[in-house]
């Protein structure tokens, strides 16, 4: 029998490398990756939370399947944007990426 | 130790490690890889929850098109990004501290509510988890209308990526 305690420790652990990559890192795709481990971790918790207190609903699952969906959207406009810096500006490190500073 | 308890520690041990391997490796394509090991991870848990389906959509959604559409967004890069620059920016001790700041928070957090250490309740072995899901999703009394949304969200993101990635003439 595994504690719910478990999957909530999980998830919070996978959120803060997940945190620690997006402020990190200087490469935008690199950033993005962490965005992939935060959603995730988010996804853990949310199913954990299903399974553990409400069974009987499925609306766990279902928001889960919406992160999904908002992620596959969320990367493919992420990497669409990426592909059109790097042709404008050649340059992918977020901090080189600056063109709408005032 | 349950043997189930013996697996979700070696994944939840492998899954981390990956996560750490993600977000410092130098190599991008490698750290790409180690993010996928981690997605398989995320799967195999969703599978100890009793949630398969949801396990069959991480390994199609996310290992099978997202990994890949960024392993291929790094090798589009490359040219640019090499793998002997410094991947971290200056400031990454100030970014360990909030993320170890954030993780204390919400464990000191989750070991105030008495909820914590729930047990597992039996499933209803009546109901289905996948056909109620499937029935979810397409009934107007439970989730049609957030489910619609989220598939025009799709189709919108897909044809601006594509308006925004496309080459001017």
């Amino acid at each position: 029998m595994i504690p719910l305690s478990w999957y909530l420790i999980f998830a919070a652990a996978l959120f803060s490398i997940g945190l620690f990559g997006v402020l990190a890192r200087k490469n935008a795709i690199a950033i993005l990756m962490g965005i992939e481990l935060m959603l995730n971790s988010v996804n853990i918790n949310l199913v954990a939370f299903w399974r553990y207190l409400s069974p009987e609903m499925i609306t766990g699952q279902v928001f889960a399947i919406i992160v999904f969906a908002v992620a596959a959207a969320e990367v493919a406009v992420g990497l669409a944007l990426i592909i059109s810096v790097y042709r404008r500006k050649s340059t992918i490190v977020a901090e080189d990426i600056d063109m709408l500073k005032f | 130790m349950t043997p189930l308890q013996i697996i979700f520690l070696l994944v939840a041990a492998i899954s981390l490690g990956g996560a750490v391997m993600v977000v410092t490796r130098q190599n991008l394509v490698h750290a790409a890889l180690w993010l996928i090991l981690v997605l398989f991870g995320v799967a195999v848990t969703f599978v100890l929850l009793n949630a398969g389906f949801l396990a069959m959509a991480q390994v199609v959604i996310y290992i099978g098109a997202i990994a890949i559409l960024m392993i291929f967004t790094i090798m589009l890069t490359r040219k640019v990004a090499k793998d002997t620059d410094e991947q971290l920016n200056s400031n990454w001790w100030g970014a360990g501290i909030i993320s170890l700041l954030l993780f204390g928070g919400v464990i000191l957090m989750l070991f105030q509510w008495q909820n914590f250490q729930f047990n597992l309740p039996n499933l209803n072995p009546s109901v289905d988890p996948l056909l109620q899901l499937g029935e979810g999703l397409v009934s107007p009394n439970a989730f049609l209308l957030p489910f619609e949304i989220a598939s025009v969200l799709l189709v919108a993101a897909l044809i601006g990526a594509i308006m925004v990635a496309r080459e001017r003439k």
